[in-house]
């Protein structure tokens, strides 16, 4: 395949995943706001901003007003933001338009799909009583396309590049959210217990759409201890650091399958999966949750571009 | 419109009874219920919208992608008719290329005088760097369309040649497949000729015009100028239905005297290019060399025997309306026999009797510039204002050899799906026809352009014109 296709389905991937991230980042600023005092809403919708690395452009526009309705709207389809998840789509949908012949029709036409309700759902400014529903309809276009490529995509090269920008992105979303809140999980003897500790765990679960799955799992007990371990080590979660390292290098084993060898990428993650292997969660809080989570960062983006230099993803 | 000719139209004979071609399928037509029709009808425009079926308007707004409107009525030839067009376009086509050979080579035609060699002359579409070198297996024009207009049961004429790079049969095979996905009992009831092995023809007929330096199965790519082209929507799809890369300029470039494309394993040679983009940004080696289309090089690759490119290049020469006028001498001076299609009557405005004659009667008259296409920069005489007539007057004796004039024809009409019920509406045919070493292929059918609006003679999708379903009925 073309070098520029593997990189127009890689992004592509990554778009769309950025997209869905913040819907879901925003569904749990929403619930934050909605079931907190003012302040603490007002803290939420800031660290989220933080967390897709805005706050800049965001404070450029709107200055200090974090408020609910202009984070939304700026997250989702503010011309200021170039990440917003309209921009997201709507390059998505190029990459994938310029890649067509290496989609399915169906794959093609979810997206194209996607970014035609999308751009209706985000033409004007969204208000508050039809936020959810914006935000469902995102996640919901989105697993479309997810479908349509399950479903419907060959389980070649095409389609590993595809799933390595899912992970790469999704990893480094992850990773941001821990990143703006690892705070939260420190011990920390005075909070140990209270109303606020539990509502900012579940913040944190939240934003990655992980609460119901780290109740079930842990009987519905909370700690900040559990929650770093289930979004940094447990690779049974579809958005955890592990998962997201399990699925890269199964889909750059399978690169190296059909290519014959193996690249300086597979060697990047290799050293990345070591480090991941070896750590418990009680070492990582001993050498620093916050340092690990931005050596991680660091390093899969490390991978990323070994990945686009190996593969010959431009000139 | 001029003369009192009256309209012929495909569907309906002047007395209101059916024309046979159109008896199958005027009996379905009356059997259905017309509200559920126009269901269909906005069913099949969201259908092309979710699959991008689209293209871009030159000038407008780079995001702007239009559909071409689809209208469900198909337009109906017969058996018998299309064999004796058939026969037409392969004797022009085969012609065509034989021209193009001879000019790029003796010139014979006009060393017999049968040709002014002026018309050679600083034309933009002739390259110097096509003399003398002959391209693989003799092929200049590996894909034709032949838009061919009809003001009678039995004449039909043609409009323009399209050497250079015909585009819409995308469009012609997509109408197929949406009109069998919207009726399909109708295609059990009335036997038309399939046309949705096109692609795979066209894959074969390239594939037959390798280069001297393949090795094994040729490898065949289309090139793109990329995603905000007009017609990227057709380069993509016959690329995906070829099974061939879709490449861009930036993809491809010269190593070891071939031109090869950057994988994701490294450059891999290419043997046939099938390449959208104009001779002009091809090499900016060789012609523009602001050109970021095309491949630095490409044209040395090519003389040496390289590379195939398809069509040709220089090949636009043939597309050049002042040589057009010539087709019927240029069609015997060939094939030694008389021209089974017949031209549309031209005034060459190069020459001062005809110049004359035209500005006297700009008012009937439809006048073309000699290079263009797509319908624009032409005038309408009988839908033009004063104004825009002696407007254009003024550009017309400033410059006499760029134009070239020819009667208003009273174009066929097939009837259009309104919200009244059918109505009448001038169409134009574009057949398709694939070249290759192993002889010449003709799509059955074709794209059918459709004016939308009443009386109007403008077909052009650039100008608002539609697009239908072209059948061709099973002997």
């Amino acid at each position: 395949m073309l070098g520029r296709t593997a990189n127009g389905v890689f992004w592509m991937a990554r778009y769309l995943e950025r997209a869905e991230n913040t819907s879901r980042l925003l569904e749990a600023g929403f619930r934050m706001a909605l079931t907190r005092d003012a302040e603490a809403s007002h803290d939420e919708w800031r660290s989220l901003i933080a967390t897709v690395g805005f706050t800049h452009g965001f404070e450029a526009a709107n200055g200090s007003d974090y408020s609910g309705e202009r984070v939304w709207n700026f997250l989702l389809r503010d011309k200021a933001n170039p990440g917003s998840v309209l921009a997201m789509i709507e390059a998505a949908r190029t990459n994938a338009r310029a890649v067509r012949t290496a989609l399915t029709r169906e794959v093609w036409e979810a997206v194209n799909e996607s970014w035609m309700h999308l751009r209706e759902a985000l033409a004007r400014p969204v208000r508050e009583a039809a936020l959810g529903l914006v935000l469902a309809t995102i996640r919901r276009q989105m697993t479309m396309v997810r479908g349509a490529m399950d479903g419907t995509m060959l389980r070649n090269e095409i389609h590993n590049f595809s799933r390595i920008g899912t992970f790469i992105e999704r990893g480094d979303n992850t990773a941001r959210i821990l990143d703006v809140k690892y705070y939260v999980l420190l011990p920390s003897l005075a909070w140990v217990g209270s109303s606020l500790d539990n509502v900012q765990w579940e913040s944190v679960l939240r934003s990655v759409s992980g609460e119901r799955a780290y109740r079930w799992l842990n009987a519905g007990a909370m700690d900040p201890r559990g929650i770093a371990e289930f979004l940094v080590l447990d690779q049974r979660f579809p958005r955890s650091l592990a998962f997201c390292i399990d699925k890269l290098r199964s889909n750059l084993r399978g690169l190296a399958h059909e290519y014959g060898h193996e690249t300086s990428a597979h060697e990047l993650l290799r050293a990345l999966g070591t480090q991941f292997h070896e750590a418990g969660i009680d070492q990582i809080f001993e050498s620093g949750l916050h340092e690990f989570i931005h050596e991680f960062i660091a390093a899969n983006q490390q991978v990323a571009l070994a990945i686009e230099a190996d593969y010959r993803f431009v000139a | 419109m001029s003369d009192s000719k009256p309209i012929f139209d495909e569907m309906y004979n002047a007395d209101g009874s059916v024309r046979p071609a159109y008896a199958d399928y005027c009996d379905w037509f009356d059997q259905q219920d017309e509200k559920a029709l126009r269901r269909k009808h906005l069913d099949a425009e969201s259908s092309f919208r979710r699959t991008g079926i689209t293209f871009n308007v030159y000038g407008e707004d780079e995001a702007e992608e239009r559909l071409i409107p689809f209208d469900m009525v198909p337009r109906i030839i017969a058996a018998d008719e299309w064999r004796r067009l058939k026969r037409g376009i392969e004797q022009r086509v085969s012609a065509l290329n034989a021209f193009i050979a001879d000019l790029y080579h003796r010139r014979e035609i006009v060393k017999a005088g049968r040709l002014p060699e002026r018309l050679l002359r600083n034309n933009d579409a002739w390259l110097t760097n096509m003399v003398g070198f002959t391209p693989p297996g003799g092929v200049y024009t590996h894909i034709v369309g032949i838009d061919l207009v009809r003001t009678g049961p039995d004449d039909f004429m043609v409009l323009e040649d399209n050497a250079r790079t015909p585009s819409g049969v995308s469009y012609m095979l997509e109408n197929r497949e949406t009109m069998m996905a919207m009726f399909p009992e109708l295609f059990s009831q009335v036997r038309v000729e399939s046309v949705s092995n096109y692609p795979q023809r066209l894959a074969r007929s390239l594939a037959a015009c390798a280069p001297p330096a393949t090795k094994g199965k040729p490898v065949v790519a289309v090139l793109t100028p990329g995603i905000y082209n007009s017609a990227y929507f057709e380069h993509a799809f016959l690329a995906d239905q070829m099974g061939a890369e879709l490449v861009e300029g930036s993809d491809l470039r010269v190593i070891d005297g071939r031109v090869a494309m950057r994988t994701t394993r490294g450059y891999q040679p290419i043997d046939v290019l099938y390449r959208r983009v104009d001779d002009e940004y091809l090499d900016p080696l060789s012609f523009n060399p602001a050109s970021a289309l095309g491949v630095p090089g490409i044209m040395d690759v090519y003389r040496a025997g390289g590379i195939t490119i398809a069509n040709a290049p220089g090949t636009g020469i043939a597309d050049d309306k002042a040589i057009y006028s010539f087709m019927p001498e240029i069609v015997e001076f060939y094939t030694g026999e008389k021209p089974l299609l017949s031209n549309v009557p031209t005034w060459r405005c190069s020459e001062p009797d005809s110049l004359a004659y035209v500005l006297d009667n700009l008012a009937e008259l439809v006048v073309k510039e000699v290079h263009g296409s797509g319908g624009y920069g032409m005038l309408i005489g009988p839908t033009s204002s004063k104004k825009e007539i002696s407007a254009f007057a003024q550009k017309l004796r400033a410059k006499p050899h760029n134009y070239i004039a020819q009667p208003t024809l009273a174009l066929s009409t097939v009837p259009i799906f309104t919200r009244a019920g059918l109505a009448p509406r001038h169409v134009d045919l574009r057949p398709f026809v694939l070249v290759s070493p192993k002889g010449i292929e003709i799509t059955p059918g074709g794209l059918t352009r459709v004016a939308l609006k009443k009386g109007s003679l403008v077909v052009n999708s650039s100008q608002g014109g539609g697009t239908k379903d072209s059948w061709v009925l099973e002997d």
